[in-house]
């Protein structure tokens, strides 16, 4: 094993340390204060020290990573199936795994400011820090091992691990009473998209012998068999990576603390299927048909969370169908063909929303309130978190030269190239739905973005009975932090060392599929630059002319009609609802009422009968001398009948 | 057909005829006589077919003892002297049980012997069946004196009258014999008496 | 002779007696169905000892003479029983005995009127 997979393999072994022996940590006793609380002033020196280390082993790993490299050995056999332990490294891996321990190590680091007793909160709050830091190192740690993990039995195993993490941080907060009813709506829906990417993974398996990747991507497996994977796989995908018709759990998942918010539900979690796929490229590459399902449910996304942003007034709930829309991007540069397109704007993704969501937590710690209707006119109070928010809304709306435009425009840029030039592994019209679908998603995205950064910070405030004021150090230095990659990070795609980790990933096989990016870097700066900028300049524009006309009102009142319709996302929960819920429970109920009525209605049915049984036995036992008398004549009878016919035969 | 057969005949008429009157007849004395008449055509049939002892024995015991017995029986139960209503169970279980056992052996037997004939056996004299209960079936003989002495011990247990009665229902009784008309206890120890004296 | 008479007779006697026994409520009456049953057994024995040769001479009338004895004792007990029971509830219908309750206790005579004397 070399150093480069030596640290590879340590890398999720430091956050699962830190995290396993905080778990052994006693929860904080009930009206501890902050500053004497031992137990809390442990949790958080093994978190920060876990995010810490990690960031470390990462940095370490992708300066020391020069090619790729793989170390595996083998656990269990099942027959003829092999599982192993190791790991898989490239360029691409390195770099995930710094953006993960990098938001996770700011992540740590913020939460301290922010599960703290504030002027909001009862005196008696427990925040309960130990199991909450302890559980998001677990996190750290499962995610790393999914970025690292050579194997498919151990990427799932992270993938497991991590659905179970997220639905322990959404229902940290005991006191809030939509926690728990989020927490199991995200584990089960993303549950049944895990099952379908356990039974790909199962399949993708048996067909090669082994569930280490580099097996699985080298053998020849069957169309079919290449398909049907790829489908139940994307199953998976989509539960993680809120896509359509999976996607329901994410808005819903922000009744947990915004941290977690700004780490699972933004920039690690929610990304996990997009690097699955990348992972796994070569098999999807060779399969048109899973490309098209995936540009259906990418294209869908992106307009459906774009959309349902537009009308949302809890400020969380607006960065949470922003990144469902995202992801839809990520997805749909997947789709047309090109990883490195997809792992760019995870990157990018990871950064500007981590940002965006750390400083919405900002702000709700100062207002007290998540509802942009109560808030307002927070550019003089909140400066530095106005100009923190503004650079994340700008990446998010892909306004040049922050990160988010040159991640967009590649993806885009490689949508063009599969819809006009037919490039790239997925049919044509694919390229075409995801290139229009991505262009009026930046519009509505520009819209929307306008209409927070207006609403949250501009207008006279609506909260005059609280007075907001920029954010103490432990708050204020990790949303600092992630401004820059938010800004910067987008620069990284010129031809360069960064770029050519992420275009390592891509198979270099000359004459093989195309990733429709250019020779070098992963920037495209061509003429159709212009139409997305120009539809981001439209969107803006019209959000900032409808809040011109009244400052107080919100410009989602211009949607009309609509607005209810987008503000329930196109009533899609109550579609789940009916389609899977409540069918589901009425099956549940009668499997219950099966239980009870056949089941254990045979058991104890079974012990009447033989009860009845013989009390009609005994009843007989005791019948009177007649009905004695006739049953023994008779029976002396039917014998006698019985002889003389037998006899006779 | 003999005169035998012909006497067998008009007997088994008889004791067939006198036996439905007994199980039909809704006059419980009648029942009784109509029984005599019965075991008397059987012991006539026991003639005919040389059994003279067992003919004899017949008439003695069956309509001597057994009968009178089961007429001290009808009296002393009360059993009403005209016809009664309700002396009968559904008919159609013993219809159908009587039916099948009567026909079915008749059934069997007439198919096993058909119109055949036999040699009338030299007669079953008193002399001749002595000679083999008390040499061949001595055993069983005495087994059977046996079984008569519980028998008759038994009888008397049972008929006496305190069996059946609780401890309270006999202090009563003690503690009030006054209360007690003169007539029960006379029929009591009549009742025991005339049962005693039948054997 | 014809056997086949005699053994017809008893056979139809037989099938009296059953039917006796099972329609009649009154147990004086099955008593007397169960002594119809014994006579015809007693008439098949004596016809069989008319048809088979036994090894001992005269074995048929030898057991019929022991049913008969056997008879006799069992209407001695058999109504001893029916008396008992006509004390303890002043009526011997056979479908009047339930198994299952507590026995009554013995029905004084005098409480019981007479029949034929109302």
């Amino acid at each position: 094993m070399s150093t480069t997979t030596l640290l590879g393999a340590l890398l999720p072994v430091v956050p699962l340390v830190a995290g396993l022996v905080g778990l052994l940590l006693p929860p904080a006793a009930r009206g501890a204060t902050t500053d004497r609380d031992t137990s809390r002033r442990a949790a958080i020196a093994l978190g920060v020290a876990g995010a810490a280390g990690a960031l470390v082993l990462a940095v370490a790993l992708l300066v020391t990573l020069d090619a790729p490299a793989e170390s595996s050995t083998t656990w269990i056999r099942f027959g003829e199936l092999t599982v192993t332990l190791g790991v898989r490294l490239d360029g691409a891996a390195a770099l995930v795994a710094v953006a993960v321990a990098a938001v996770a190590l700011a992540v740590q680091v913020y939460s301290v400011g922010y599960l703290t007793r504030g002027p909001h909160d009862d005196t008696d709050v427990d925040h309960r820090y130990p199991p909450y830091a302890a559980q998001i190192s677990l996190f750290t740690a499962a995610m790393l091992l999914v970025v690292v993990s050579g194997d498919l039995i151990m990427l799932l195993v992270g993938w497991e691990v991590m659905g179970i993490c997220s639905y322990l941080l959404i229902a940290h907060d005991r006191w809030l009473p939509q926690a728990p009813a989020a927490a199991q709506k995200a584990f089960l829906v993303t549950r049944v998209g895990d099952v379908g990417f356990l039974l790909g993974i199962a399949l993708l398996g048996v067909s090669a012998g082994s569930f280490r990747i580099a097996d699985v991507l080298a053998h020849d497996h069957g169309t079919g068999t290449l398909t049907a994977a790829g489908l139940l796989l994307l199953a998976g995908v989509a539960g993680k990576s809120a896509q359509f018709p999976l996607h329901t759990w994410l808005p819903d998942a922000m009744a947990g603390p915004t941290p977690i918010s700004a780490l699972i539900h933004a920039a690690t979690m929610v990304a996990a299927g997009v690097y699955a796929i990348t992972r796994l490229w070569p098999l999807f590459e060779a399969t048109p048909t899973v490309l098209a399902v995936l540009g259906v449910m990418a294209s869908v996304t992106l307009l459906l969370g774009a959309f349902a942003a537009t009308a949302q007034d809890d400020i969380k709930r607006v960065l949470a169908w922003s990144t469902v829309s995202q992801l839809g991007y990520m997805t749909g540069a997947l789709a047309v063909g090109s990883p490195p397109a997809a792992l760019f704007h995870l990157l990018t993704h990871a950064a500007f929303k981590a940002l965006l969501f750390l400083a919405a937590g900002v702000v709700i710690h100062a207002v007290g309130t998540a509802a942009m209707s109560r808030m307002g006119g927070l550019r003089h109070s909140m400066p530095v978190t106005f100009w923190c928010m503004l650079i994340g809304l700008g990446a998010l709306a892909g306004l040049p030269p922050l990160s988010g435009f040159w991640s967009k425009e590649g993806v885009l840029a490689a949508a063009e190239g599969a819809a006009l030039h037919g490039d790239g592994p997925a049919p044509a019209w694919v390229g075409w739905l995801v290139w229009l679908a991505g262009l009026v998603g930046v519009a509505v995205t520009a819209w929307y973005a306008t209409r927070l950064l207006l609403r949250t910070f501009f207008g006279a405030p609506r909260t005059p009975l609280t007075h907001p004021h920029d954010p103490p150090a432990l708050l204020r230095w990790p949303v600092l932090a992630l401004t820059v990659p938010a800004a910067l990070l987008g620069l990284a795609g010129f031809p360069g060392w960064f770029a050519s980790q992420l275009q390592r990933t891509t198979p270099s096989d000359a004459e093989g599929v195309s990733d429709l990016m250019p020779p070098d870097g992963l920037i495209h700066l061509t003429p159709t630059v212009l139409l997305p900028l120009a539809l981001l300049l439209l969107g803006a524009g019209l959000a900032w002319a409808g809040w011109r006309r009244d400052t107080a009102a919100d410009p989602a009142a211009a949607l009309g009609p609509l607005r209810p319709v987008f503000a329930g996302a196109f009533r899609l929960d109550d579609v789940q609802h009916t389609l899977v819920v409540r069918p589901t429970t009425a099956l549940a109920r009668a499997a219950r009422v099966a239980d009870e009525r056949v089941v254990d209605g045979a058991v104890t049915g079974t012990g009447r009968g033989a009860g009845a049984l013989g009390g009609g036995l005994a009843a007989l036992h005791r019948s009177a001398l007649p009905r004695a008398v006739v049953a023994v004549l008779a029976g002396a009878l039917l014998i006698a009948l019985a002889a003389t016919l037998i006899g006779a035969m | 057909m003999t005169g035998v057969d012909v006497l067998l005949l008009a007997l088994g008429a008889v004791a067939v005829g006198s036996g439905v009157f007994v199980v039909s007849t809704r006059h419980l004395v009648r029942a009784g006589l109509y029984l005599v008449v019965c075991l008397g055509a059987v012991a006539g049939m026991y003639l005919v077919l040389t059994a003279e002892l067992v003919a004899w024995v017949q008439v003695l015991i069956y309509v001597g003892a057994v009968v009178v017995l089961l007429l001290f029986a009808v009296m002393l139960t009360r059993a009403p002297i005209g016809a009664s209503d309700d002396l009968d169970r559904p008919g159609w279980p013993a219809a159908l049980i009587g039916g099948g056992v009567g026909l079915g052996l008749a059934a069997l037997l007439i198919d096993a012997f058909r119109w055949t004939t036999v040699e009338l056996p030299e007669a079953g004299t008193a002399e001749r069946i002595g000679e083999q209960v008390f040499a061949s079936w001595v055993l069983p003989f005495e087994v059977l004196s046996i079984l008569l002495l519980s028998a008759l011990v038994g009888a008397i247990v049972l008929s006496r009258p305190d069996i059946g009665r609780t401890p309270g229902d006999s202090a009563a009784r003690d503690r009030t014999p006054g209360d007690r008309p003169a007539g029960d206890e006379p029929a009591e120890r009549a009742g025991s008496g005339g049962e005693g004296g039948a054997r | 002779m014809r056997p086949v008479i005699p053994y017809v007779t008893a056979a139809l006697l037989f099938g009296l007696g059953v039917y006796g026994v099972l329609r009649r409520r009154n147990a004086v009456l099955v008593l007397m169905g169960v002594e119809l049953m014994l006579n015809a057994v007693n008439l098949i024995l004596i016809t069989a000892d008319t048809t088979t040769r036994a090894l001992l001479p005269h074995s048929g009338q030898v057991f019929a003479l022991f049913v008969i004895v056997l008879a006799a004792a069992e209407i001695g007990v058999g109504l001893a029983i029916v008396l008992q029971l006509y004390r303890m509830r002043a009526s011997v219908a056979v479908d009047e005995v339930p198994l299952d309750t507590a026995p009554l206790d013995e029905v004084p005579m005098d409480k019981v009127p007479m029949e034929g004397q109302r």
